[in-house]
């Protein structure tokens, strides 16, 4: 392909190149598991895949504005750790619902904290949002010491099983999260968002309101994290301090694979989703692969850092042949 | 208006002491007795060396600014002690072949994060977490669940006894080390250029510094710098275990933030690490000492950082 072409269209639609990924992922896995396309093995799929696609997006719209958020994977936990330790296994559905909204609350509470430090004290966002992660981390593990509790299975059959119309349920939350995205990206919001992300100083001389979109945007990935955690505890249906403390780098990579830049300003919400969903396909491949269990732990990193340097990578070259 | 203002390693040094001060007066605390409160003081020196070592590699990098920050110290710390350990297996003419091995192990590790930071240009934060990940990987497989090894009886002399005065020989180590890092921090080409590169990485090209090739070299020397801290680790340990240098990663960048080293870069000291890593091993052995959980351990350190960065990390406003 003529390549001033292809690095259009790459300009254009930065998750051209996720999509090519997850093409051939999508391509691999049903290769090695014939009944990857039945609705059954999608369902199983989708299920797994949703904590991180939500986590993902939160991150993305955190990274548009120019900022990032370490502390996701210890909201993830805070949320896991509360449902577990007060709903409990023998629980009734409405205090399931009481405490998914408490939840939500925790996750407000977290997103407004790291907020607060970022945009009104001005502090260095990476920096602030590790200390705050220790800080949820810290409380998750207060909150159930050691692994147990859980949620009524109703519950997490009711999220593992729901396939409404024969579509998995992951999937209608995704549509949902993007129709939100697609009304807020054409509002005033969305122009603000962008403008910050690419430069702050200068979105602050036009009358940007740089402070409160900052702010914001850690909100609604608090926020996002917080939905991800009560997905992964229908998921998981126990409670664990730990579960997620691998979340929040693969979180940043999805968004990475998914064509939205550090520098911020640039990309969207659809690439970190198709990110997130490459990245597990990924990881799905190589636990089919029967790799030794000695070695899981080094390829899965290894995987996550090949796709953190891609980008950089296809630069250099693109650099060299100008 | 002018305001009294205290440079933070000594602001450090002074809270340590305090700090020290109030912790007698714990029901299990030394009280009166001096005797013991030197044997105490000793001791929680003596253990803030390991932090302060390791902390060693990430004020370098942090003081290279660009949000330069090693996430892979605590795994290249377990990964080098666990390497010194296999090496050593109890021979003393096995030590300086390790230490040769540790620093070498350290060094490529870090000079891959540097690559991957200056060249692909992944946030540092993000390379060397992943970093870690691939090194704690690579731990796993050479462990296979167990490691036989054995440290050698010249470092637990030299390491974990008193050496002279009753000083215990981590301590003189420290000291020496600490005048290495003042040396390069202060006296040589690249300490003079690192603080240029983390003040602005543009003024600094047009300066004539060769500013990727400092960048990698900084990681690099990072990279080693922690390995040495395995080292040392081990010998005071003298056993090995997966998660080994873990506890380390995050109280070592608290521990820069403490003795005042700017974490945007361009601006700090060793000696203000060195009274850093101080009060967070006074704190985490008082936390320890009051029978605190991990979970109430977490969160100090982390509300710690926090009411660090918010003392000494401000940006600038956007209204100039």
């Amino acid at each position: 392909m003529n390549r001033r072409r292809w690095n259009q269209l790459l300009l254009k639609y930065p998750f051209l190149f996720a999509l090519i990924l997850l093409a051939i992922a999508i391509l691999v896995n049903a290769i090695l598991q014939p009944t990857f396309f039945t609705r059954e093995s999608l369902n199983n799929n989708m299920r797994v895949f949703l904590p991180l696609m939500i986590l993902a997006v939160g991150q993305a719209v955190v990274m548009l504005g120019g900022g990032i958020d370490i502390s996701v994977g210890g909201i993830v936990s805070i949320v896991n750790t509360i449902l577990a330790t007060q709903v409990g296994l023998q629980g009734s559905p409405q205090k399931m619902w009481l405490f998914v909204g408490l939840s939500l609350l925790a996750g407000l509470a977290a997103g407004t904290l790291n907020g607060f430090f970022v945009s009104v004290l001005r502090l260095q966002p990476i920096i602030t949002t590790y200390a705050t992660s220790f800080l949820f981390f810290g409380i998750a593990l207060y909150i159930l010491p050691n692994p147990g509790g859980g949620i009524p299975q109703a519950i997490s059959g009711l999220y593992r099983n729901s396939t409404p119309l024969g579509i998995p349920l992951a999937i209608y939350v995704i549509v949902l999260i993007l129709l939100g995205w697609y009304y807020l990206r054409h509002t005033r919001y969305g122009r603000y968002l962008y403008a910050v992300g690419g430069k702050a100083e200068a979105a602050y001389e036009s009358g940007v309101p740089v402070v409160g979109i900052q702010f914001s945007t850690y909100i609604i990935s608090g926020m996002m994290a917080a939905v991800a955690g009560i997905a992964m505890s229908m998921l998981t249906g126990s409670g664990n301090a730990d579960i997620g403390s691998a979340m929040t780098l693969n979180s940043v990579t999805a968004v990475v694979i998914g064509g939205t830049a550090f520098s911020g300003g640039v990309g969207g919400i659809a690439g970190p989703i198709v990110g997130a969903m490459t990245l597990q396909m990924i990881m799905n491949i190589i636990s089919f692969a029967n790799i030794d269990t000695w070695w899981q732990t080094f390829v899965n990193a290894l995987i996550i850092v090949i796709a953190l340097a891609l980008p950089g990578l296809l630069n250099l070259f693109q650099g060299r042949k100008k | 208006m002018k305001r009294f203002r205290i440079s933070p390693p000594a602001a450090a040094l002074i809270l340590a002491v305090t700090l020290f001060l109030l912790s007698g007066l714990l029901p299990n605390g030394f009280g009166s007795d001096l005797g013991i409160a030197k044997a105490q003081a000793t001791n929680i020196v003596r253990l803030a060396v390991f932090l302060g070592v390791i902390a060693a590699g990430q004020t370098l990098v942090i003081i290279s600014g660009s949000e330069g920050i090693d996430l892979s110290a605590g795994s290249v710390v377990t990964l080098t002690a666990i390497l010194a350990y296999v090496l050593i297996k109890g021979n003393d003419n096995m030590v300086l072949p390790a230490i040769g091995v540790v620093l070498l192990v350290g060094a490529v590790i870090g000079l891959l994060n540097g690559i991957g930071v200056t060249f692909l240009k992944i946030s540092p934060f993000v390379m060397t977490l992943g970093m870690a990940g691939v090194v704690k990987g690579l731990i796993i497989i050479l462990n296979h669940g167990n490691v036989s090894g054995k440290v050698a009886p010249i470092m637990t002399t030299i390491i974990a006894r008193p050496v002279v005065f009753g000083i215990p020989g981590a301590i003189l180590i420290w000291v020496v080390f600490g005048l290495f890092m003042w040396f390069l921090l202060e006296r040589t080409p690249f300490g003079r250029n690192l603080f240029a590169i983390g003040v602005n990485r543009v003024t600094s090209t047009l300066s004539g510094i060769r500013v990727p090739w400092l960048n990698i070299a900084t990681y690099s020397l990072a990279g080693a710098l922690a390995g040495f801290g395995g080292f040392l680790l081990v010998g005071n340990t003298g056993v090995v275990f997966i998660s080994l240098g873990d506890p380390y990663l995050f109280p070592s960048i608290a521990a820069v933030a403490v003795g005042g080293t700017l974490l945007s870069g361009g601006k700090g000291s060793y000696w203000g690490t060195m009274s850093g890593a101080i009060v967070l091993t006074l704190i985490t052995s008082l936390l320890t000492t009051m029978q605190m959980p991990e979970s109430v351990r977490r969160m100090v350190l982390g509300g710690t950082l926090l009411l660090l960065i918010s003392i000494y990390g401000r940006q600038r406003a956007l209204r100039q």
